[in-house]
């Protein structure tokens, strides 16, 4: 029963084929279908799809929005997520679970309801924060939150910070606790230890967090669809819109493939680049 | 006055004393080991000294100043740690360089004085290797030049052989040893294993539930324990009629204590008896010399000096 294996695996196989490779031809194979405002979808194949959306500036803003917000989202999770995970991996039993809860808090709840939380609290004039900043006198106008990409980076960092956390914590933990100390003790401040032995470790980890996150934050739509709206699009509300309002089909279908094509690039890209550079160092 | 005075020292956690006031003068260039099982405060002690962990009261000095009022990072102490604790992101030379770079030390006479080390350790052409890349003894030397290369007033060894097999340890003993004659630093060894402390040290301090329980020369412990721990401690013992009597200074004569061979065992340069006697069992080794010896089931009779 040597055909046994592959027999097991027809099943899981079927599965993927069916939910992920399937769906995805066709979407690639509808990239190049002809569309037009009275004759719909046309079966053909042309470039014209990918041309608009290669050549059209209108796209170009698109896209460089969307690279620029997870550009944004990434630097502020890492920059926050992680001393955040080293602080969570010196706290003490009950608190380290606290803080982890509250951490990874944003993974719990709804999007919808989160990012209505954002609204209440920064959006226009009736936002908590601005009435708050407006009554101390320190600001005369409502700052600009909604509808904004500072809110879209903002609201998304909050959201994909998790992810960040324990990608950082889970080499943090791989970390000899002793290492520290020995650097102490050739004469090393907290600084230095933190920048020249720990930081250096953690690096890994940092940029694996980095591109679970700019992943994310590139293909993410429920946050920039209700924050950034009809005025801030991104590639996957761009998407969105072209099949469900205009109901161009085939060019949001050459959207969604693109923006598929850039991540994969980008995130095969920064492994190898991860793994050349830390090869040697670790296992 | 000792180069390195600890004085009452004593460290507690909640109601349980870790250090139990423990008082040890160490002189310039000795090489002390605090032997004791696990849980009897040498570790605790290392790391005190070492400024990783405060003490309850007491008092550490260094030629004379008080070791306590300066940070750590400050004490100048060459440390090897148990796991090595070696910067894996950093090539060997790195690692060593480390310190000498905290201090500031120009590029070139680092580059020096790394090589030299590197040298004393054995490691001279490993200098560009990642310590991912050595086997465990490689490491362990790398972790001793990073210590000693920043020519420490103590160097303290927080268990430094234990991570090796038995051979590699026989071998580092020796070569531990032989490196710190020919720097002559004052060295603080911490073992829980008493052939290692015997073999290495000009003294060890017996210690046991945070207390030393002996302190002195490894052979006059041995052979004149203070406290029945110490000689059990220090390798086997017998208890005959009240006297502690070492397992080797037992002969097989034509009269004596009478008794019975219960097992025998070889174990290459000596044989291993356990006799039942009148005053109960007795452990027995003697060498081999090649002559027949005595049988399991065959009567024989001890004798040993001291015994009238």
């Amino acid at each position: 029963m040597r055909s046994a294996p592959y027999l097991l695996c027809v099943p899981a196989l079927v599965l993927f084929a069916g939910v992920v490779i399937v769906p995805l031809a066709m979407t690639v194979l509808l990239s190049f279908h002809d569309w037009g405002q009275y004759k719909g979808i046309e079966p053909v194949f042309i470039l014209k799809n990918w041309q608009e959306v290669l050549g059209d500036s209108y796209f170009h803003e698109m896209f460089a929005r969307t690279f620029r917000i997870a550009f944004f989202v990434t630097l502020l999770a890492a920059v926050f997520g992680a001393p955040e995970a080293y602080i969570l991996n010196r706290m003490r039993s009950p608190w380290r679970g606290i803080f982890l809860l509250v951490i990874l808090g944003p993974l719990l709840i709804s999007v919808v309801a989160r990012t209505l939380g954002w609204a209440l609290l920064f959006g226009g004039n009736s936002g908590l924060v601005n009435k708050a900043l407006m009554g101390l006198g320190l600001i005369s106008a409502p700052l600009p939150f909604m509808f904004t990409e500072t809110g879209v980076v903002i609201a998304l960092a909050h959201v994909l910070m998790p992810y960040m956390v324990l990608a950082v914590w889970a080499s943090l933990q791989r970390l000899d606790p002793q290492v520290e100390n020995a650097a102490v003790a050739l004469g090393a401040g907290p600084f230095t230890v933190l920048r020249r032995i720990v930081l250096p470790q953690v690096m890994p980890g940092i940029l694996s967090g980095a591109v679970i996150v700019f992943a994310l934050a590139a293909s993410a739509f429920a946050t920039p669809a209700i924050i950034g709206g009809r005025r801030l699009k991104v590639a996957s509300t761009l998407a969105y819109d072209e099949f469900l309002n205009t109901l161009n089909w085939p060019l949001g279908a050459a959207v969604a493939v693109l923006l598929l094509l850039a991540l994969v690039a980008i995130v095969w890209g920064a492994n190898r680049l991860v793994e050349r550079r830390y090869a040697q160092v670790f296992a | 006055m000792a180069f390195l005075e600890l004085e009452r020292l004593t460290k507690s956690f909640g109601a349980h004393n870790a250090v139990d006031g423990l008082t040890l003068g160490v002189e310039k260039g000795e090489f002390v080991a605090l032997l004791g099982p696990s849980g009897c405060g040498k570790t605790t002690t290392l790391q005190m000294i070492a400024g990783f962990v405060e003490p309850t009261s007491g008092a550490i000095r260094l030629a004379g100043k008080d070791l306590l009022a300066i940070r750590p990072a400050r004490r100048g102490l060459g440390i090897v740690f148990q796991s090595y604790a070696l910067f894996p992101h950093m090539t060997v030379a790195e690692n060593v360089g480390f310190g000498l770079e905290m201090q500031g030390v120009a590029a070139a006479e680092r580059r020096t004085r790394v090589g030299e080390t590197l040298d004393l350790v054995g490691l001279g052409a490993f200098a560009s290797r990642f310590p991912r890349q050595m086997s465990g003894g490689q490491q362990q030397r790398v972790a001793l030049a990073r210590a000693l290369v920043i020519r420490p007033q103590i160097l303290l060894l927080d268990e430094p052989l234990s991570n090796l097999d038995a051979k590699l340890r026989e071998g580092m003993q020796i070569e531990l040893r032989q490196i710190q004659r020919t720097v002559g630093t004052t060295t603080i060894l911490v073992t829980h294993d008493q052939a290692e402390a015997m073999a290495l040290s000009d003294r060890i301090v017996v210690m046991n539930q945070g207390r030393a329980e002996q302190i002195g020369p490894p052979h006059e412990a041995y052979e004149r324990p203070a406290t029945p721990f110490v000689a059990n401690f220090l390798g086997k013992t017998n208890l005959v009629d009240g006297n502690s009597v070492r397992p080797e200074r037992i002969s097989f004569a034509a009269f004596g204590l009478a008794g019975t061979v219960r097992t025998r065992i070889f174990q290459g340069n000596h044989w291993l008896y356990q006799v039942d006697t009148a005053s109960g069992l007795v452990t027995v080794i003697r060498q081999n010399s090649g002559e027949a010896m005595p049988g399991e089931g065959d009567a024989v009779h001890l004798a040993w000096e001291g015994r009238a």
